[in-house]
């Protein structure tokens, strides 16, 4: 008995039980909330299942590594994710418009996926390096390893990820200290760059834009997904419908409500008081991330464990904004409750990075 | 040194580090503070209106259409019922490639030409998202055949759906009409009227006959279900239902049977009978040779069979005996008698000596009896037993053409009868009044004299001459004539009957009506121009032959039949009534290019008045024509 606890003991000694717990809640709310979203299909929900175990063991196995490991692995990890990147604009595969997909002989992948951790952790990397004295020609170095695979992914088109990996570029940045002056000079350029900018988005793209500010004008075609999501939330009320009684999700009205929309199906059936508690439990496990971000030692510690919290953040924000009909349409998940793997690993793998800042002994500079 | 001023430093990072941290945890609260107005203002604020949304999202109210009513005939034999039947249908404008999926199916159940032919059609008159037919009335064995293949054609629904079906067929086909699916006209005329929503889950209406014009009590009211539906329209379950309530069932005064008989009787021939209840108004018969199948249009004709019958030179879907118009001839005369002696212009007693012909006084012009050399002396029984021309030609001078339109005028002719199907026509009865607006010229003394004997500008409706023949058997009482007896609630089962009272009743000598029956009965007696069709009846038969012209005869030529073309004969009439004491029966009678009325109007009357008072059924299923005496020309 003793020898189990102890090898228990031994097993998790690097991860950290208050983000696991968060965790674990989050993944078993996300299987009951799948369950009803697929209408009781059991095989989906063990496959969803299965992935969150890959994840786990995942983040398990990133915490067991010591910090000095993962930073020796951002440079490399960057360049192989810039490559290939480069090798999908060259010789993608080309799936529902969108060029994402790089055959590799055994596997179809996603490098666009990687850079989602690559880049913070290659901009981490690089400020730690110059950490004695950060000039501004550090940080215009760091924009550019930011902005070469953000155009490359912009162009592939892909919305949604290059959101997620500008914001979580920007949020190294501005954790590393760049100037106020500089981030109001660049929301003053970026406002002044939009009719630019949307003169390079694709129509679809636009469309979605267009129909953000007024779901109305294509209630069949592209505004359908906000009308009958936000008709799922609203009608779901204070105490929602209950579990497996959303009519909106059991007859069909909501589109693509295991994945993207599923907050809509949990929004239904469990109302504001599901919501709330909801945002609550998403809020301790940031408030986590944020503890071990500022617990963190090293330069590259902090800014990296920073990067993930926030763009774990980002990732709610923007899925929950757009099911309620603030944010347009992008293809960005709800973190450990949406269906699919690729995104749960690399969220996990995000964590298990924030456990072993947390758990390994620190390295404190002399 | 170096090491304190690099970690003061550091501690300074350190801390201007824990600042910006804290910065982006104040900008996550704001951010996730507005996730929540938003919640607080769709859950709480807008619910109500979102959950009208998601119910109007799930509920659709679907119609229930009601079963439509029956028609019965007098003794309640069945004319008009609903069965009910598997039909394959297509929604045309939610098929990509109609002619593909058509071709395809028609690999699993049995897709004819003319099924084919009549989806067309339908398509062509039809609303855009109406589910629409391509195959009907399918076998159970092409019902399994279709449920095991049914996934190969999501676009095609067998539904079960309720289906008119006319027993008597042709005998029926122009009283009690045919329903066929609503079309552009109906939907407008429906929607001007306010009953479209009534008619929200119908297809059919009444289109002619019966089935129109009692269309308001045969439909029954719509019942409306309301029913929760997933995204693609499917239905899941039903939430609440209001049922429909049937139409009301329809007794008909039509003897069903005797409607048989007189078709029998016809043979052949075109032509039109109509029978009434002189004490009542009910149609007791109402016959237009020939027929149609109503069956073929209740699930819309093909193009084929339609057609067929439009093209047809017997014109079967020409209702003869509601629109048909012939001049009465001779059938004219007994009301001229009457008017003669009711206007005291004629006594019974007085006597022509007619030498064949008669001519206005100061003119050369003869109006020739249809006998050559005349009749010799003639009273008035005469004139109307052998029907002599010259008499009436001499009447008419003398009644004038205002006497005849306004006496005659009392038995209905050239006025509609009010008869309870729609489409009548009323037929002339002329005048100088008329003679002027329609053709702006004057009356003329010699326009008179062929008005006398039916001919002129004379002309009638069989359903008309019937009405006036029932005035005159029942002493001058009208009814209106009508086909619906009672109207029976299908929800209640109460009876209504349709009131028969008189519309008027003639002030008329009983003296003089007596003479004019008299004269009538002897008509069918030996002697008399329907002398053969009388023969051995075991009830006082009375009658008037009558011939109308189909072509006119030059001054001198004479008509032999031989020569003529069949379709340029005259035409045969012949009214009756029976017993002519106390008649239970009047009856109009046109054979089409039939010769003379005598020989072969007159036994067709015959045998329906023998099968209506006698239950004596005909032996043979048409009648031979009669051989009268005389080659007559009536």
């Amino acid at each position: 008995m003793t020898r189990f606890v102890r090898l228990w003991h031994y097993l998790t000694r690097y991860v950290d039980n208050f983000l696991l717990g968060g965790v674990l809640l989050l993944m078993l709310i996300g299987l009951v909330v799948l369950y009803s979203a697929t209408d009781a299909n059991l095989s989906r929900v063990t496959n969803q299942a299965i992935n969150m175990l890959v994840a786990l063991t995942v983040m398990w196995l990133v915490a067991n590594i010591p910090l000095q490991h993962i930073m020796r692995l951002a440079v490399p990890l960057y360049m192989i994710g810039l490559m290939l990147l480069i090798g999908v604009a060259l010789f993608g595969e080309i799936q529902n418009g969108a060029r994402r997909w790089l055959n590799i002989g055994v596997t179809r992948i996603q490098p666009s996926e990687l850079m989602k951790l690559a880049v913070p952790l290659m901009m981490a990397w690089y400020f730690d390096k110059h950490e004695t004295a950060l000039r501004l020609r550090d940080y215009a170095v760091a924009t550019l390893l930011l902005l070469l695979p953000l155009l490359l992914i912009l162009r592939q088109p892909d919305l949604g990820t290059t959101l997620l990996i500008a914001s979580s570029g920007f949020y190294v940045l501005f954790l590393a200290g760049l100037s106020w002056r500089i981030i109001a000079g660049l929301l003053i350029a970026g406002a002044v760059s939009l009719p630019v900018l949307w003169s390079m988005l694709h129509d679809y793209q636009r469309q979605r834009i267009m129909t953000l500010l007024d779901p109305s004008q294509d209630p069949l075609g592209a505004g359908y997904h906000t009308i009958q999501s936000t008709i799922a939330i609203g009608s779901g009320g204070v105490i929602g419908k209950g579990w497996q009684n959303g009519t909106q999700t059991h007859l069909d009205f909501l589109p693509e409500k295991s994945t993207d929309f599923i907050f809509a199906v949990f929004s239904e059936e469990f109302g504001l008081i599901g919501n709330t508690s909801l945002l609550l439990l998403y809020l301790m496990v940031i408030g986590r991330g944020m503890v071990i971000t500022a617990n963190a030692s090293t330069q590259f510690t902090r800014l990296i464990a920073g990067s993930i919290t926030l763009t774990f953040f980002t990732y709610i924000f923007v899925n929950i904004g757009m099911v309620i009909g603030i944010l347009p349409v992008v293809g960005v998940p709800l973190p450990l409750i949406s269906y699919g793997g690729t995104s749960m690993v690399t969220m996990l793998l995000g964590f298990g990075i924030l456990m072993s800042i947390q758990t390994h002994p620190k390295l404190v500079k002399t | 040194m170096s090491g304190t001023v690099e970690l003061r430093n550091h501690r300074r990072e350190l801390r201007y580090f824990q600042f910006r941290l804290a910065v982006s945890a104040g900008f996550i609260l704001l951010l996730f503070g507005l996730l929540f107005a938003r919640f607080f203002y769709l859950q709480v604020s807008q619910r109500e209106h979102y959950h009208t949304l998601a119910e109007a999202n799930r509920i659709s109210i679907s119609p229930l259409a009601p079963n439509r009513g029956l028609i019965f005939d007098r003794n309640g034999e069945v004319l008009a019922h609903n069965y009910s039947a598997y039909t394959l249908e297509i929604i045309p404008s939610r098929v990509a490639n109609l002619e593909a999926t058509i071709n395809e199916l028609a690999s699993v159940v049995e897709i004819a030409a003319r099924d084919r032919k009549r989806f067309k059609k339908l398509m062509g008159e039809s609303k855009r998202y109406e589910s629409l037919p391509i195959r009907t009335r399918l076998s159970d064995i092409e019902v399994a055949r279709f449920a095991a293949n049914r996934y190969r054609f999501p676009e095609v629904e067998i539904k079960a759906r309720l289906f008119r079906q006319y027993p008597k067929g042709e005998s029926t086909s122009h009283v009690v009409g045919y329903i066929s699916r609503i079309n552009h006209q109906d939907l407008e005329q429906l929607e001007a009227r306010g009953d479209s929503t009534n008619y929200r889950g119908s297809n059919y209406i009444g289109k002619i006959g019966i089935e129109q014009s009692y269309e308001k009590e045969l439909h029954g009211i719509t019942g409306f279900e309301e029913v929760e539906t997933d995204a693609s329209g499917r239905a899941v379950r039903v939430l609440s239902r209001t049922l429909p309530i049937s139409g009301n069932n329809l007794k008909l005064s039509l003897d069903a049977k005797l409607q048989e008989v007189a078709e029998q009787a016809f043979g052949d021939r075109r032509g039109a009978l109509v029978a009434i209840d002189p004490t009542s108004g009910d149609i007791l018969a109402f016959v237009s040779k020939p027929g149609f199948d109503p069956n073929l249009f209740v699930d819309g004709i093909d193009s084929e069979n339609w057609d067929l019958l439009n093209n047809s030179i017997d014109k079967p879907l020409n209702n003869r005996a509601l629109r048909g118009l012939y001049p009465p001839g001779s059938t004219f005369k007994p009301f001229m008698a009457l008017a003669g002696l009711e206007l005291k212009k004629r006594t019974p007693e007085y006597t022509i000596s007619d030498a064949g012909y008669f001519s206005l006084p100061g003119s050369s012009h003869r109006y020739r009896d249809w006998k050559v050399g005349g009749h010799g002396s003639v009273d008035m029984h005469k004139s109307l037993v052998i029907s002599c021309d010259t008499y009436y030609y001499g009447l008419a001078n003398d009644l004038g053409i205002a006497k005849i339109f306004s006496f005659i005028g009392q038995f209905g002719l050239g006025k509609l009868t009010g008869i309870d199907i729609e489409g009548e026509v009323s037929g002339l009865l002329p005048s100088q009044e008329w003679k002027m607006r329609r053709h702006k010229q004057k009356w003329y003394a010699g326009d008179t004299i062929s008005v006398g004997i039916g001919q002129g500008y004379n002309l009638a409706t069989p359903l008309q001459l019937a009405f006036a023949t029932a005035i005159l058997a029942g002493n001058g009482t009208a009814f209106r004539p009508h086909l619906v007896k009672q109207i029976q609630n299908s929800k209640t089962g109460a009876e209504r009957d349709i009131v028969t009272q008189p519309l008027y009743t003639l002030n008329l000598d009983p003296k003089n009506l007596a003479r004019v029956h008299a004269a009538l009965v002897d008509v069918t007696r030996p002697g008399g121009t329907a002398a053969r069709a009388g023969e051995g009846a075991a009830y006082t038969f009375a009658g008037k032959t009558g011939t109308s012209q189909v072509i006119g005869m030059k001054q001198g030529e004479k008509y032999v039949e031989s020569k003529i073309q069949e379709r340029h004969r005259d035409h045969a009439l012949f009214i009756a009534y029976a017993p002519a004491d106390k008649p239970k029966i009047a009856l109009a009678v046109l054979v089409e290019n039939g010769g003379h009325g005598g020989s072969t109007a007159a036994p067709i009357a015959r045998l329906v008045i023998d099968y209506f008072l006698l239950g004596k059924l005909p032996t043979g299923a048409a009648v031979e024509t009669a051989d009268d005496e005389e080659d007559v020309h009536d």
